[in-house]
């Protein structure tokens, strides 16, 4: 119990009501389905034996956890099954809520999920990722956050490529009330870039979000396109950028493995924003990327509204996936 | 990543089992559990890989593989003939109403590429089928999507109908239809607005715009990168809208794209084409047997595949060369090996595979027309079971009825009689040979 105990007191200590109810509204879908079938599972099968750790198996890859990090979890529980001598699926229900939320945790700093702000220069956040993830849309989000706060925000329109692009952002720009740094659609994306900084500087901003189009992450020379906006950044502002976010779609697969690890090769990517977390899908494979690339998300997608951007905060994350669960344990 | 070690892993258990001459249900568990664990990473729902396993186990254990000589290609065979049945035949037809115009309604959630599609199709459309399409922005919710629709438009040089971000979605496709019929533009394709399938509001919209433009196809846009969850997408638009096909997008990233299997398994709705780029003219046919490979890993698993394709045929090429040394060949075991020739391609490979026959001279560079192959079948075809049984019996009246049944000339019946007696002789002199005499040649009648 101690373990809970530490989780739920940790998540009270935060004392960030608000955000815990987003999380719960927003992942109520995920989280129903999520802790509902665990405690299926547990219900069904009094005894700790293989048929078991197979449902718990499926349970966990249905949520996008990945295979290897499930094979290596179900290792482990077995293990910690055995040397602690656990026969009632019961009793194993702590011990799955423990490993799961260690591969979220790892040995890590747990503070690392803030953005990192320079307290009196020019922060300059990249924002990259696939097709369709929701970059412009998680940019419009950021700004209305950020100017919340008292930044003065600017955009870049660095995404020239797709139609319709640099118009979409204007329209998030108009609705945070920050300006937006924009050429002609086809222009050179490190040349828009480069504008927005120099922009930002002349108009002492604290914050310049950079938009990009949206790539596939085995397209090399896109990526070398990428490479080359993050220099020009490099170049102007020493330590720049900041962040690079990498923009994840719950919805996707396995693939999300891949996508961090290019664009991580390509531009150093710092954080994730996990979009699109309102829907059923259950973006389980963060869970693998912490663990196996130790990128951490930074922020959730709950929703289509401005405000529907929440700082990631991973025990409120942890505390959504594993409400229910948490709560049975205390009875 | 883990599935690049997959055709590796495949590999070891293939040849675990292929080191034992025959396959026990254990071997089997091993070989699925490999091919589950392939499925998983490739994102196919756990639920399909289910059932997919337990088909693929109740073919495995059978006969046919316990009497195989490489059973564990065997098993990789029998999975991709499982996963190409259940991906179906290649479907990339788009309706043709009555009466004009033909209206697409295009939906899925958001990011899928609905509007970069709905421009690829009309190009397409233009392009292939030398219609002209309007394109119809009725995604009135995401900022500038109208903008966007409507440079895909100036890019294609194709109208495109907009109200705005005020009008009603259902308005918008009303009036869409009849601008259409004014400007005769024999297809309305319908850019919806990305949602979520577990939006109730946003879902009637699409069911309401449904009712009231009746549209001919209903496509619903999955990326392809989409997990697990893409059962529950397709399943719920599916059930709401009864779509009419899907079009997967995004297919040139490096997915394995498992969400294709998912999709198809749940909805039974063919995938019709699939997004192979950003340019406007990567549209393209979907194909399903291609999709199968690359779901299990492609390349090297393929590879493995035709390999035991060739395998499966040993086990008849041993009957046949039983046959032979019994010399109790008939035209219906000619005919039989015909059938196999003709299933595997390429003919020298039966050859090959006839004990003693690839050692023999005239053999090795053999050239064969496949086109005699049709009248030597039709020949054949036309016999009776007597006939084929006991050429023997065959006389001047037999000959001509089968030429005539065969719509070939009674020479040509004779040529073939006289080179299959031939070829028997061959065989009783082949089946010498492999004792250590020395053979004359052979030649197949439809050499």
């Amino acid at each position: 119990m101690g373990f809970m105990d530490k989780l739920k007191n940790k998540f009270k200590q935060n004392d960030k009501e608000e955000v815990s109810t987003k999380y719960k509204e927003g992942m109520a879908k995920t989280r129903n389905s999520f802790s509902g079938k665990i405690n299926d599972l547990i219900a069904r099968y009094r005894k700790v034996d293989e048929d078991f750790f197979e449902e718990l198996e499926e349970v966990l890859i249905s949520a996008d956890v990945g295979v290897t990090t499930v094979m290596d979890l179900i290792d482990e529980l077995k293990m910690e099954v055995k040397r602690q001598n656990i026969k009632d699926t019961k009793e194993v229900k702590e011990v799955i809520s423990e490993k799961l939320v260690e591969i979220y945790y790892g040995d890590d700093d747990e503070e690392m999920e803030e953005l990192n702000i320079q307290e009196n220069n020019l922060t300059v956040i990249l924002v990259v990722g696939v097709n369709g993830v929701g970059k412009t849309t998680s940019i419009g989000k950021m700004a209305h956050k950020l100017k919340e706060e008292g930044k003065k925000v600017v955009l870049a329109a660095g995404d020239t490529f797709r139609a319709g692009a640099i118009e979409q952002l204007e329209v998030w720009g108009e609705r945070a009330e920050v300006d937006v740094i924009k050429q002609s659609a086809g222009s050179d994306p490190a040349a828009v870039i480069f504008d927005g900084i120099k922009a930002a500087k002349s108009r002492d901003a604290d914050v310049l979000l950079c938009d990009t189009a949206g790539r596939l992450q085995n397209k090399v020379n896109l990526m070398n396109e990428l490479s080359k906006v993050k220099r020009v950044i490099e170049k102007e502002i020493p330590g720049a950028p900041h962040e690079v976010l990498l923009v994840l779609d719950a919805t996707t697969g396995q693939n999300a493995m891949s996508q961090a690890k290019t664009f991580s090769e390509a531009t150093d990517v710092s954080g994730i924003v996990l979009t699109k977390l309102d829907g059923t899908a259950k973006g389980g494979i963060v869970l693998a990327i912490r663990n196996e690339l130790n990128i951490p998300v930074k922020f959730v997608g709950l929703g289509e509204q401005v405000t529907d951007l929440q700082a990631f905060n991973a025990h409120a994350f942890v505390y959504g996936l594993f409400a229910d669960l948490l709560e049975e344990s205390d009875e | 990543m883990a599935f690049e070690g997959l055709a590796d892993r495949l590999q070891s258990t293939i040849k675990k089992i292929t080191g034992k001459g025959k396959v026990s249900e254990q071997d089997v568990k091993e070989m699925t559990r490999e091919v589950r664990l392939a499925l998983l990473e490739a994102d196919v729902n756990f639920k399909v890989v289910k059932d997919l396993i337990k088909r693929i186990k109740e073919r495995a254990v059978g006969q046919e593989v316990m009497e195989s000589l490489t059973p564990g290609q065997q098993v990789i065979k029998v999975v991709k003939e499982e996963l190409t049945d259940l991906m179906g035949g290649e479907q990339s037809k788009i309706a043709v109403a009555d009466r004009a115009p033909t209206v697409i309604m295009m939906v899925g959630l958001q990011g899928a590429g609905k509007t970069t599609t709905t421009g690829k199709l009309a190009n397409l459309l233009r392009k292939k089928h030398n219609r002209s399409p309007l394109l119809v922005a009725c995604d009135v919710y995401r900022p500038a999507a109208i903008q966007q629709l409507e440079t895909l438009g100036t890019q294609l040089n194709m109208p495109v109908f907009s109200m705005g971000t005020e009008a009603n979605p259902v308005d918008i496709a009303t009036k869409a239809i009849e601008k259409a019929k004014e400007e005769h533009n024999d297809y309305v394709i319908i850019d919806t607005a990305g949602r979520l399938h577990i939006d109730n509001e946003l879902m009637d919209e699409l069911q309401n715009i449904k009712s009231s433009v009746k549209p001919d196809e209903i496509f619903l846009v999955v990326d392809s990168m989409t997990g697990q969850d893409a059962v529950n997408v397709a399943e719920s638009f599916n059930e709401q809208l009864d779509i009419s096909g899907v079009v997967l997008t995004k297919l040139d990233g490096d997915t394995r794209g498992g969400a294709a299997l998912s999709i198809k398994a749940v909805t039974d709705k063919p995938i019709k084409f699939a997004g192979m780029g950003e340019k406007l003219d990567q549209l393209e046919a979907f194909h399903p047997e291609r999709m199968a490979s690359r779901i299990l890993g492609m390349g090297d698993v393929l590879s493995l595949i035709e390999k035991a394709q060739t395998n499966v045929d040993e086990k008849q090429a041993k009957e046949l060369e039983e046959k032979m040394r019994t010399a109790s060949f008939t035209f219906d075991d000619f005919l039989e090996q015909m059938g196999q020739v003709k299933k595997m391609g390429p003919l020298e490979d039966i050859l090959s595979m006839i004990p003693g026959a690839g050692k023999m001279k005239g053999l090795k560079n053999a050239q064969i027309d496949e086109s005699q192959l049709t009248s030597v079948e039709a020949i054949i075809q036309s016999m009776t079971k007597k006939e084929r049984q006991d050429p023997d019996i065959m006389n001047a009246s037999r000959k001509k009825r089968i030429a005539k049944g065969s719509g070939t000339s009674v020479s040509q019946v004779n040529r073939l009689l006289k080179q299959f007696g031939e070829m028997k002789k061959m065989m009783k002199q082949m089946t010498n040979m492999q004792k250590g005499k020395k053979g004359k040649g052979m030649k197949f009648p439809f050499m």
